[in-house]
């Protein structure tokens, strides 16, 4: 049986998310052939008016855009960012950012919460980018989130997942899908957080930034692929949380 | 310091046309500093802040001293995770000189963590070179003989349409400091038109108040860059010798005038070679610092401009501060602010800001004229003759946009062309 998931009605095979930031032809080239990317992630700040450099131009139509409204704010200029993306024609899909912090880029979790109610009610398919606390989590649920997205480390700290042990209470509590995003900084980190049961992980700058793009993106491909079926052969939840041992401990006892 | 560097680079230019009274004003302003005006009085209608920044950045500045930090201090400092203000002092020393190689190596590698392999591009548009300051060093000065002029809104448009289909969307429009000739209302009547034909509009224009900012974010400007050209007062003291530029504590508080008005990000920079490069350095390192962490929502940048000559002052340069400098400079400012934004400008040559986008810098201007209104003619590859205004200084690349955007992409970068919203 194919191993699926599913988000806002469209299914995907692929777990590994194209993140924006650093964009390049090539770049989206390797995602998509190398390292099979279904949904690629566009910061509606930097889609141009210029006809050569549009970014949609580069996209295939099969892939899902993912818009995402980094520079808002505050919840109220992320909705106007969403609303401008659906204007431009990439769709119902939005990942909510919203940052007050020019220097740690961390996701202010409480506005978060506002905007994804906002757009959830607008019909969006709504994907907020959060700070892994399992209130905000709940209240995104409640909001009507379709998947919610925590970051692993701060972003450009390839950290990798540093906040390893809140992803894996969201992991465990959540019942949506899961995308970790921010921080994987290696194919191995992005291995490890689908080993805990992400249900796909976003990269942007580890791919972006490597030597040879087509190669890079290869090794993510297998790696989210190996982390995925160690998880899905159960392994992944054993080893967390430690194996029962082969000999009892209690099979000394009589009665 | 500020005295040896005057003595060095001869500045002072007596421009035939002056009266005899004028030029005897003007020789008593540059050699009696008993005729200046208070650099630390307010002028009428100043906004006065409360605030602490300044204080905290000079008194830093004050106690700095490049000489007392050793290879090991700078060593430290590199291998330390983040980078703290005594690291920041020792990268700016000559100790961190032989270093600047390694300097480099981490520098970049800070640089692709946070902007990868982006290069964001800009041009400025000059409106109007009228000037009511007398600052020694700089081609717009009152005293200069330059032929003076401003846009009207038509030509401000023709100009911003020659820009606008050359595919630029972020302009940066700059003014003279004069607000009789260029009002508030002239300013924020160009950030209209400006927004019909760019996504980011940014200001380089004489501080105002928090309210005026406000008036300029609504007209639809986002960003504002004011220069403190010297955050040495007793230097500065000698180099603005008139005009309302010379009040040096309100110039030092348009950044966080500017925020208070509603504007997404301000600039920082001091102008290179004017006094001790090092403490001007760390001074604009620390003003950008403080002020992001009172406004952390701030996006903060920094410029590293270096003295140029200009009209009628062939002579002017950048004295110590070489390339070597100015690279070691900018590495310290990635190292010490990962996150920030540094821009280097069309004074510096193309060769010069090939290598350094691969090192520090997230931004360039490309398509540069700094005269007023000859866009036209200089995009169409005509003589600069119809040209309203003369330029402010020499600039070194002129790189059009299509050929910068070539040669970064060429160079494995990616150039961008608009990286903000105006929500």
């Amino acid at each position: 049986m194919q191993d699926t998931w599913t988000l806002g009605g469209r299914t995907f095979t692929s777990r590994f998310i194209l993140g924006s930031g650093k964009y390049s032809l090539k770049l989206i080239e390797a995602a998509v052939r190398d390292a099979g990317a279904e949904m690629i992630t566009l910061a509606v700040r930097r889609t141009n008016t210029k006809e050569s450099e549009n970014i949609l131009d580069y996209i295939p139509k099969n892939v899902t855009l993912l818009p995402n409204t980094s520079g808002a704010r505050t919840a109220e200029e992320a909705v106007r960012i969403a609303r401008l993306a659906r204007e431009l024609g990439c769709g119902d899909f939005v990942k909510v950012e919203i940052m007050r912090d020019s220097k740690y880029l961390l996701p202010d979790n409480a506005e978060t919460v506002k905007a994804t109610s906002t757009l959830a009610d607008e019909g969006f398919v709504v994907l907020p980018y959060m700070y892994p606390d399992l209130y905000a989590a709940r209240d995104l649920v409640k909001a009507g989130a379709a998947a919610v997205m925590p970051l692993a480390s701060p972003i450009g700290s390839n950290r990798g997942l540093a906040a390893k042990d809140f992803l894996q209470i969201l992991l465990d509590e959540i019942e949506l899908p899961i995308i970790v995003d921010a921080g994987i900084g290696r194919p191995s980190q992005a291995c490890e957080a689908m080993e805990m049961g992400a249900s796909a992980v976003m990269v942007n700058t580890a791919l972006a930034t490597a030597g040879d793009l087509p190669l890079m993106a290869n090794a993510f491909r297998q790696a989210v692929e190996a982390g995925r079926n160690a998880y899905r052969s159960g392994l992944g939840r054993v080893l967390t949380r430690g194996a029962s041992a082969s000999d009892p401990l209690t099979g000394f006892l009589r009665d | 310091m500020g005295a040896k560097i005057l003595e060095e680079n001869r500045f002072f230019v007596d421009a035939d046309t002056l009266s005899p009274e004028a030029l005897a004003r003007k020789h008593r302003l540059e050699n009696d500093s008993s005729c200046r005006t208070d650099p630390t009085q307010y002028l009428p209608g100043m906004e006065v802040l409360q605030s602490d920044v300044r204080e905290r950045v000079l008194s830093q500045v004050a106690s700095y001293d490049p000489a007392r930090y050793t290879a090991s201090d700078v060593r430290a400092a590199l291998e330390r995770r983040t980078c703290t203000v005594e690291d920041l002092k020792a990268l700016l020393s000559p100790a961190a000189e032989p270093l600047l190689e390694k300097m480099a190596c981490r520098a970049k590698a800070e640089t692709e963590k946070h902007f990868g392999n982006t290069v964001y591009l800009f041009t400025p548009l000059y409106l109007s070179n009228y000037c009511e300051n007398y600052c020694v060093y700089c081609g717009f000065n009152c005293y200069n003989r330059i032929r003076r002029g401003k846009l009207t809104a038509e030509q401000t448009e023709r100009e911003m349409q020659v820009i606008a289909s050359s595919g630029m969307e972020e302009i940066l429009l700059l003014t003279g400091e004069s607000r009789s000739q260029s009002d508030l209302t002239y300013i924020g009547e160009a950030c209209k038109l400006a927004r019909k034909y760019f996504r980011t509009v940014g200001l380089e224009v004489y501080p105002v108040n928090t309210d005026e900012y406000r008036y300029l974010h609504e007209c639809g400007a986002d960003f504002v860059t004011v220069f403190q050209e010297t955050y040495d007062l007793c230097a500065y003291e000698k180099l603005h010798l008139l005009g309302h530029k010379r009040v040096f504590p309100y110039r030092f508080d348009a950044q966080e005038r500017a925020l208070r008005g509603g504007m997404r990000g301000v600039a920082f920079s001091a102008l290179l070679g004017l006094a001790d490069f090092r403490k001007d350095a760390l001074a604009t390192a620390l003003h950008a610092y403080y002020l992001q962490r009172k406004y952390p929502q701030a996006e903060i940048s920094l410029s590293c401009p270096r003295l140029r000559p200009i009209l009628n002052n062939e002579t002017i340069r950048p004295m110590d501060v070489g390339e070597k400098q100015l690279c070691q400079i900018l590495c310290a400012y990635r190292l010490f602010l990962p996150f920030a934004g540094i821009t280097v400008s069309s004074r510096e040559s193309a060769r010069f800001r090939d290598g350094i986008v691969r090192i520090a810098a997230t931004k360039v201007s490309a398509g540069v004229s700094t005269g007023i209104g000859d866009h036209e003619s200089k995009y169409a590859g005509e003589s600069a003759e119809n040209r309203t205004g003369d330029e402010q200084f020499e600039i070194d690349d002129a790189r059009s946009l299509n050929r910068m955007y070539r040669d970064l992409s060429d160079g494995g970068l990616q150039p961008v062309l608009n990286d903000s919203l105006y929500v």
